[in-house]
């Protein structure tokens, strides 16, 4: 047992699997550079040295290397291809999109794309175009797996199980949770430690998680507005309001047995997700309730989002931008009301 | 990293003689096969017995021949929106072709892909990728599959001259070139993207000097002349097994049909069409054959014969091919 960031869960994590499978290997910008980061939130540092022939270090061409990682994976490879920064899927959307949802479904099952992505997303003082929640984009394809890690133990688990997986899968990290060191820490950087078990251990992909119970109010949240729907609990818990945290985890497909379970119970939701509320991942988890659950609603569900507007740079704009504990704890005291 | 640029009248009767008499006869076979093939599913379409859209190749059979006789059977191609010619060449049955065209669950995608993503992975051909460039970072990547493994295998990565102005193209070129891939980049530039024709769309119109500024070989070759197509791709092969890949080849050859659908092909002069009618790649190859004595007329025809019993069956077995159900509609989505 030990304690780590998710950076080194997931660094880990990449090495263990590579260790396990010769078919594993990473492809990605700024990665396997001596003297380098381990690509841009240090997840890689160091692998280079393990793994000399498997760390690929890529020209700046996420449209090209997201292809070259689609086709090695059609070849029987098993890649962990990543991003600098979560934007920069936008140009790689055409191979990840067209070529490695469909390939599955267009050659009538027979091709298989084990495919893992990562991307670190979130407003972090980076202005507009390093900043965007970009899950939303991603939820509505079909043959892609998503899901969005907020603790170290989750990040290596569901690494692990990504890389295992015979499909491709987005895994959405966040940058104020890696825990990055050095050079690389994040100003306003939130604790997604945990206790890392030393052996082998899996998360599926499917499942949501209580992080904690409660009877009187369901908030969901994923990556960071995970880690504050859980402060804004502790602080409503003064007030004897007793809300069940879930962090979602997967989104898509999203969990809604561990999700109904919880609605069932509460009759009341608060969906908490940072980026903008019009199209946005809530969104499509309040349908997916109402539709499911809409007998048991006590209330209509309530969003908690971000203002329909590109990512603000000045502090005191994006502060407004991303929801926080005190809109969070506002929202659940006015469906209490 | 020169770039050769052969005539494209150049003949290949004296190149005939250097290869086995029944292997020149099934390539003229293969080219016969793409053509009737290519015909009369024309005319199924046409006759609106077949649905969805056509994008097709009368005119190119030689590169697709060409290419696919100097690959290995564990070798791989990607295919574009025009691929039927090159699954034929590659291996693929006219009738799992004519099966996936009609939509039936026996085609070599469940009907489930379509005229613009034939292929089968068991023979070495990639669904076809059907947006513009997108299989050529696809092919980099299957090469560094086979070179992080060791294997000796090849991708030939089909394109065509519209896509050699889409970004993926020089992404895909590019890391192939530094990692010293196994591709060979195989450019059919029949001059037109859709209805632009090349010159409208590239300064230089001469593709394969782009493989220099990459650091790579880039030849172009009379992409009407089925050996010299092959003898370039199998020089091109193995250099890629030799571990000096990729290589460039630009095949220049002509469309004699539509882009798709009902396309009549106003954009294209008449001169222009008339004078690549006289470069007819089946033409001019059963002319080498028959120079080098390997066939009379006689037997060509029955050649031609044979190809049209072989299509006329799989139509006839296609248009009974019992079609998906609607349970097929929510599988093969994930592994």
């Amino acid at each position: 047992m030990k304690r780590q960031g998710i950076a080194e869960a997931l660094r880990d994590g990449i090495a263990e699997e590579m260790q396990r499978d010769p078919a594993v290997f990473c492809l990605g910008e700024d990665i396997a550079i001596p003297g380098g980061w381990g690509g841009a939130f240090t997840v890689t540092l160091g692998l280079e040295k393990q793994f000399p022939d498997r760390m690929i270090n890529t020209p700046i061409a996420e449209l090209g290397f997201f292809g070259v990682a689609t086709g090695a994976a059609l070849m029987g490879m098993r890649p962990i291809v990543d991003v600098q920064y979560g934007d920069f899927l936008l140009l790689a959307s055409d191979q990840i999109i067209n070529n490695a949802a469909k390939l599955r479904y267009m050659s009538g099952g027979t091709c298989q794309i084990p495919m893992v992505m990562r991307a670190p997303i979130g407003a972090t003082g980076r202005g507009s175009q390093h900043a965007q929640s970009l899950e939303r984009y991603f939820i509505g394809v079909p043959g892609l797996k998503v899901v969005a890690v907020s603790t170290a133990y989750d990040a290596k688990g569901i690494l692990k199980a990504a890389v295992r997986d015979g499909n491709p899968v987005m895994i959405f990290e966040h940058k104020l949770l890696y825990g990055s060191k050095g050079a690389r820490a994040e100003p306003g950087a939130v604790d997604a430690t945990s206790e890392i078990p030393d052996g082998d251990y899996t998360v599926p992909l499917d499942r949501a998680v209580v992080r904690r119970p409660g009877r009187d109010v369901t908030i969901l949240g994923w990556l960071l507005m995970a880690h504050f729907a859980a402060a804004a609990a502790n602080t409503l818990a003064s007030d004897s309001i007793e809300a069940e945290v879930i962090d979602v985890r997967s989104l898509s497909p999203i969990d809604y047995e561990t999700i109904g379970e919880s609605v069932r119970r509460t009759g009341r939701v608060v969906i908490v997700e940072e980026g903008p509320k019009t199209g946005g991942v809530a969104a499509e988890i309040a349908a997916g309730i109402m539709e499911r659950f809409g007998e048991h609603l006590l209330a209509p569900v309530v969003r908690v989002a971000s203002a329909d507007v590109p990512v603000p740079f000045t502090p005191v704009l994006e502060n407004a931008y991303r929801p926080d504990q005190a809109r969070i704890v506002a929202a659940v005291r006015e469906l209490l009301r | 990293m020169t770039t050769s640029h052969t005539s494209p009248n150049a003949s290949s009767a004296t190149a005939a003689s250097a290869h086995d008499p029944a292997f020149l006869l099934e390539l003229y076979r293969r080219l016969v096969l793409i053509r009737q093939f290519e015909d009369r599913v024309k005319f199924l379409f046409l006759e609106g017995s077949m649905p969805g859209t056509i994008h097709q190749c009368q005119g190119q059979e030689a590169t697709a021949v060409g290419v696919c006789a100097a690959l290995a059977p564990d070798d791989f191609i990607t295919s574009t929106f025009r691929g039927h010619g090159h699954a034929i060449a590659k291996g693929l049955s006219v009738q799992e072709l004519m099966d996936e065209l009609f939509g039936a669950s026996t085609g070599c995608c469940r009907g489930k892909g379509g005229s613009m993503h034939v292929g089968n992975l068991a023979k070495g051909m990639v669904p076809g990728i059907a947006i513009v460039a997108g299989g050529i970072p696809l092919a980099a990547g299957m090469s560094l599959a086979f070179k992080l493994r060791g294997s000796r295998q090849v991708t030939a990565c089909f394109f065509g001259d519209g896509a050699v102005a889409e970004g993926a193209f020089h992404e895909g070129v590019n890391m192939a070139a530094i990692w010293s891939l196994p591709v060979i980049f195989v450019c059919e530039n029949n001059l037109y993207g859709a209805s632009t024709r090349v010159d409208l769309v590239m300064r230089n119109p001469r593709i394969s000097d782009r493989a220099a500024s990459y650091g790579f070989r880039g030849e172009t070759v009379d992409g009407n002349d089925v050996l010299a197509v092959l003898e370039a791709t199998r020089r091109a092969a193995e250099e890629c097994r030799a571990g000096h890949g990729p290589v460039l080849l630009e095949l220049l050859t002509y469309r004699r049909t539509g882009h798709s659908r009902r396309d009549p092909c106003n954009y294209q002069p008449k001169d222009e069409r008339e004078a690549w009618a006289t470069r007819d790649p089946i033409e001019r190859f059963a002319e080498v054959l028959r120079e080098a004595g390997l066939a009379d007329a006689a037997a060509l025809a029955r050649i031609h014969a044979a190809v049209d019993a072989e299509i006329t069956q799989a139509i006839e077995q296609a248009r009974r091919a019992p079609q998906p159900t609607i349970a097929d509609l929510t599988t093969d989505v994930f592994a």
